[in-house]
């Protein structure tokens, strides 16, 4: 394919006088995981929801290639297409499970919402379907009735990412995927995301504040501070050979065990 | 409650001359028929209005009255039922209101009337056309449990985004075995809305489809008008390998044995003996009279 799957071009976010977000540009192709890193504040996440499109940048331009249709700018689009593409084509990982999820109803009921909500309506077989997603994000199928609220940080988690993945979206957005689990949840979740987004293909935008996280799932990275992109490039080279003097900092600041 | 109402006992009530015809001003009227004229023509959809002050609480079918008020005529003749009873509380209450601000003839009979006004029940006697049943709506949007945001409620009405309803019925399924919703089953109107049919049970959910009657549907508290014209398709939700069932007793009526008709339990004496008779009771005394 000769053209990108996302295209962002000078995009920029202010709040008042502040800006969150500066100028930032970048194209994410098919199947590709790229990290977005920075500190706190640094306008990661004014930047994910600007990408995609549940927060309408003051200035720039994001484009989207439709299954049908091409590169398509976002905020063209109508209401109705927009949310149709957010809940097909498209995911979008919470960073707390609890905003991703249905607390009230049961995990099956959680992962066959957007197949009911594209017309699917016959029992057994979103049934059959939300099971099935549960063993690939291995968890129990057997617990397919029960509530989230009785699951743990790690498998609400999971679950987060089956419900989004059921559609077969070509792109998910991930805002701090695995901070708030502990450690070696963490390292498991990343192993399932990483052989997720192999086999499906998946391309992801994830923000991330771990560095860790960036190397083991992206193929490229962007660096963010104060709003601003200040490096970006493919992930070994940016982690092993900084150039930016904050990138510098960053990647010095973490702990070698 | 075995005799027929005199109907002309009804007549001669007078009307009460303090207040104007139907309680409610004629500016208030015409605005609730604006809102009615506009519910019709976009059936299923919820129509605000500014729903007035009624002389009995919220929760006993202010919505209701505001729009019987606003429809009715002298020459109307108004039957009101509540669970399918002509004689309970609500039923009672509501007749006695128009017929001290009106003064219009009223009736028992399903057959006899031009304006009926239900609580939670829709008469066992098909509706014929040019009758106009009015309901009385606690909650009229279907989505609230499930979407407790009312503007993102809206956005999906506006976007038909429905697929939340069926999340709600798989719930029931998986729970349960089945879909367990009794009462106040969601339809979807005209193919395009979805519509909560107020507390009626979902044995009466196939009587509102393709009637030839005009149904509203009157919120007080909630401010809202919505309405199915004649001859509209209404359809209840259901999963093609759990289609809808309307639910039905095995047992028949006590008094008139009718085996077709929505039936009451009730408890007969300290032992636990219990019967069942009609809920709707016009139909049951119809049915014993042509019998003797």
């Amino acid at each position: 394919m000769s053209e990108p799957l996302l295209r962002a071009a000078g995009v920029t976010k202010r709040y008042g006088a502040r800006t969150a977000v500066d100028e930032v540009a970048l194209e994410l192709w098919p199947g590709e995981v790229m990290a977005v890193v920075g500190e706190s504040g640094s306008g990661k996440t004014t930047l994910l929801d600007c990408l995609s499109g549940r927060l309408r940048p003051d200035a720039g331009r994001v484009e989207y290639q439709t299954r049908h249709e091409g590169l398509k700018d976002l905020y063209a689009l109508s209401e109705a297409e927009c949310r149709l593409l957010a809940r097909t084509d498209w995911g979008y990982v919470h960073q707390s499970p609890d905003q991703g999820l249905r607390m009230g109803v049961s995990a099956g009921a959680n992962v066959g919402e957007r197949l009911m909500a594209l017309g699917a309506r016959h029992y057994g077989r979103i049934r059959g379907e939300a099971a099935d997603w549960l063993v690939r994000v291995e968890m129990d199928p057997l617990r397919i009735d029960e509530s989230p609220r009785g699951f743990s940080g790690g498998m609400r988690q999971r679950l987060q990412i089956a419900r989004n993945l059921v559609t077969r979206p070509r792109l998910v957005f991930m805002d701090e995927p695995t901070s708030g689990l502990d450690v070696s949840v963490q390292a498991k979740l990343l192993d399932l995301l990483r052989s997720l987004t192999r086999s499906l293909p998946l391309a992801a935008i994830v923000v991330t504040h771990d560095l860790a996280v960036a190397r083991l799932l992206a193929h490229r990275m962007m660096v963010m501070k104060d709003g601003r992109a200040v490096e970006s490039g493919l992930t070994d080279q940016v982690l092993d050979d900084p150039q930016h003097p904050y990138t510098q900092l960053l990647v010095s600041s973490v702990l070698q065990p | 409650m075995n005799a027929p109402v005199p109907i002309a006992d009804a007549r001669a009530a007078a009307r009460e001359p303090h207040y104007n015809f139907a309680y409610l001003d004629e500016r208030t009227k015409r605005m609730i028929r604006r809102a009615i004229l506009k519910a019709v023509a976009i059936p299923g959809y919820q129509v605000p209005f500014g729903s007035r002050e009624m002389p009995l609480p919220y929760g006993w079918g202010t919505g209701g009255i505001q729009v019987t008020a606003a429809l009715i005529g002298p020459r109307d003749v108004l039957k009101v039922i509540d669970q399918g009873a002509d004689d309970t509380v609500n039923a009672v209450n509501i007749r006695r209101f128009f017929q001290r601000t009106t003064g219009v003839a009223i009736t028992e009979r399903t057959d006899e009337a031009t304006l009926i006004q239900t609580r939670h029940r829709i008469p066992e006697t098909p509706l014929a056309a040019g009758q106009i049943i009015v309901y009385q709506v606690p909650v009229p949007e279907p989505l609230q449990r499930l979407e407790p945001r009312e503007a993102e409620a809206r956005r999906m009405h506006a976007l038909g985004e429905y697929g939340l309803m069926h999340v709600k019925l798989y719930e029931d399924i998986a729970r349960y075995g089945r879909i367990s919703t009794a009462y106040d089953y969601p339809v979807m109107v005209h193919g395009r809305y979805l519509m909560s049919p107020s507390p009626i049970p979902k044995f009466d959910n196939p009587k509102m489809h393709m009637s030839p009657a005009l149904q509203l549907f009157g919120a007080g508290r909630e401010k809202r008008i919505y309405a199915v014209p004649p001859w509209t398709r209404v359809e209840s939700l259901a999963f093609e390998d759990h289609p809808f069932q309307a639910e039905k007793r095995a047992s028949r009526c006590s008094l008139c044995g009718s085996g077709e008709s929505f039936l009451d339990e009730v408890i007969a004496d300290d032992r636990g003996a219990r019967l069942f008779l009609c809920s709707d009771t016009d139909y049951c005394r119809q049915r014993r009279g042509a019998d003797a």
